[in-house]
């Protein structure tokens, strides 16, 4: 065995780990072409299209009075569902990390049940339920609340596809951390508030962030499920991507894509801040192991 | 007392953890809980500290009954095994935190904090690391600013869940002289859990041993070293070699000295109890010196007797120089005495 020498060993090895030139180009330019045909190709033609009749309709057809309708309501549901899915999220993580029940496996699955459930699936269960031939609309349309095709359908909806995007991130993190930096802010005179506030959250600070990131872009840009429980009511129960769609179907083309190029900003937006988020989080952690 | 602990019982499912403990440890003492794992002594002090509910019984801190008391009610600094030090926040602010969550009329000002802050690190002699974050320290480091930080809230008790375990032998040597010492300087009531004896013996004024959820003695070292209550307090402390005369063809140990008394057919023999000589001409040697090791200033000699059967092997302790002086090799005769046994049943 010690007739192999130290270097032709160490060549060899790199010879096995890197693949011949042809090789590594050819996968880069595959790589790139696929993204540049399937995603910045789409993007490009998004703000084409969208400037097509000029920077004036542009700009008129985004302060129609129904685009700003659609913008505002969507604003209003990120500004419900994003808050009560982080309560929900954080709650379901403690949970799930830190307490020992029956059916806790049953739980983590069911979490992630709007991952693998089709939105037009979700959209509809609140339709069979809230809906006017459903098993609770009767009782909601004799007290004059309206769910279906209102409001808070679409709240109830987005609901459902946001759910598990906090808990998502909480729940490997809150398991790794564990429980004893808690136990010890308790015994040095803690209460459950200050431990919460200053010991559990500032551990899972960039967990929740970019739960609360992902979560949010879910909220706002979410078609399928809103669509089947909002009814299309122009000005009234349009979202963003909704308002995009009903455009493009009466071949107003430019507020079409005047609408779909502020969610491609959004899109944009949310990618910037999870980048500034991963690197504060990268910075966190040199400053704390430089020596 | 300072604390006591009363017809206390836990279990875990179909596990027993707590058997039934009543234990009182006087004010000022530095109390160790020893035992193998899965004994019950981390479950007890937990359930002490409140960190854990017990099935049964009652826990006193200085006479108030704490049973239903919340652990931050209860006055108590807690030491973790792996230190638990809030790793987002510096050495300095891990100190001030106790000081920081306190109601705001009972809280310092930030000045005195500040202070209070600086002697616990300098108490610690590392003030010097007050704005590292927890991962840039070592495991001694560490655990010393555990300690401070649970000094911080000037606790009644203090309560350290195996301090030593996760630190180098060499680190460890140094923190428990170290602990020792500030024990003896600010002379809080403290109990820690250890499964490692020579620890018990070295560092604590009292020892408790505990076994399968039950207390086996209480006492100090040196009661426990000399008096062990039981055969599984003699086994777990210190070394022994152990003869049961129903099992083992015994006239050889009774030539050695080892007459049987009436409380027990098992003895219990010390290492250095046994005292190994030059054969004299008209004695009948039976016992061959085998192997030896140095352990410092004492030499561990293991000795066969391979006529009796099954072949026996026994232990001896004796200092360096007196062996040295015996002039033995491997594979020579020698004589066998004993000079004292515990015996149980």
């Amino acid at each position: 065995m010690n007739a192999i020498s130290a270097p032709s060993f160490i060549a060899s090895k790199k010879l096995t780990l890197s693949d011949p030139d042809w090789v590594r180009y050819a996968l880069i330019g595959l790589t790139l072409s696929i993204i540049g045909l399937f995603l910045v190709l789409p993007l490009l033609t998004v703000l084409v299209e969208a400037f097509a009749k000029g920077w004036t309709t542009y700009s008129s057809s985004l302060t129609h009075p129904d685009a700003l309708a659609s913008m505002r309501l969507t604003l209003l549901i990120a500004l419900i569902t994003v808050p009560l899915t982080t309560v929900f999220g954080v709650s379901a993580a403690w949970a799930i990390a830190r307490f020992d029940f029956r059916g806790k496996s049953l739980l983590t699955t069911l979490i992630d049940l709007p991952f693998s459930v089709s939105p037009v699936i979700a959209g509809l269960i609140y339709v069979l339920i809230f809906g006017a031939q459903g098993w609770l609309g009767p009782w909601f349309s004799e007290h004059d609340i309206k769910i279906i095709f209102a409001v808070p359908g679409i709240i109830l909806a987005t609901l459902f596809v946001t759910f598990p995007f906090v808990a998502r991130e909480l729940i490997p993190l809150m398991q790794e951390i564990g429980h004893e930096e808690e136990e010890a802010a308790l015994s040095l005179g803690a209460s459950g508030w200050q431990t919460f506030f200053k010991v559990t959250i500032p551990n899972v600070k960039w967990g929740l962030l970019n739960g609360v990131l992902l979560c949010n872009a879910r909220a706002m840009g979410e078609f399928g499920a809103v669509s089947v429980v909002s009814g299309h009511i122009r000005g009234l129960t349009n979202t963003l991507p909704l308002h995009v769609e009903v455009s493009y179907n009466e071949y107003d083309f430019v507020g079409s894509f005047a609408g779909a190029s502020l969610l491609a900003a959004l899109a944009v937006v949310t990618l910037v801040f999870k980048t500034v988020l991963e690197w504060k989080q990268n910075q966190d952690k040199k400053l704390k192991a430089k020596g | 007392m300072s604390i006591s602990v009363n017809h206390l019982s836990k279990h875990f499912g179909a596990f027993t953890a707590l058997d039934n403990i009543n234990l009182d440890i006087p004010e000022g003492e530095l109390v160790a809980l020893l035992g193998p794992s899965g004994c019950g002594k981390t479950t007890l002090l937990r359930i002490i500290a409140g960190l854990e509910q017990a099935d049964q019984g009652d826990v006193f801190l200085k006479g108030d009954k704490v049973t239903d008391k919340p652990v931050k009610n209860r006055q108590i600094g807690f030491v973790f095994q792996h230190y638990a030090l809030f790793r987002h926040m510096s050495v300095f602010e891990n100190v001030a935190f106790g000081l920081r969550v306190k109601p705001r009329r009972e809280r310092l000002s930030e000045a005195d904090i500040t202070k209070k802050v600086h002697t616990l690190l300098e108490l610690v002699q590392l003030d010097w690391l007050h704005d590292r974050y927890p991962d840039q320290l070592s495991g001694g480091q560490r655990q010393r600013i555990a300690l401070a930080r649970a000094l911080a809230v000037e606790p009644s008790v203090l309560l350290l869940d195996e301090p030593f375990g996760a630190l180098d032998a060499s680190v460890r040597k140094d923190l428990r002289q170290w602990l020792r010492n500030l024990h003896h300087d600010l002379n809080v009531t403290s109990i820690f859990v250890t499964h490692d004896q020579e620890e018990a013996m070295e560092v604590a004024s009292q020892v408790v041993v505990l076994n399968h959820g039950r207390i086996e003695q209480q006492g100090s070292p040196s009661d426990i070293y000399d008096h062990p209550a039981n055969a599984f307090v003699s086994r777990f402390i210190g070394q022994t070699n152990i003869f049961d005369l129903d099992q083992q063809d015994n006239d050889w140990l009774q030539t050695a000295g080892l007459l049987t008394p009436q409380q027990g057919k098992i003895a219990h023999v010390r290492p250095h109890d046994i005292v190994i000589e030059k054969p004299t001409a008209d004695s009948d040697a039976f016992v061959t010196l085998k192997d030896w090791q140095h352990l410092g200033s004492l030499i561990r000699i293991e000795l066969v007797n391979s006529a009796s059967n099954p072949a026996v092997s026994v232990y001896a302790e004796m200092p360096n120089d007196q062996f040295k002086r015996l002039h033995l090799n491997r594979g020579d005769k020698v004589d066998l005495r004993i000079r004292h046994a515990h015996w149980f049943h």
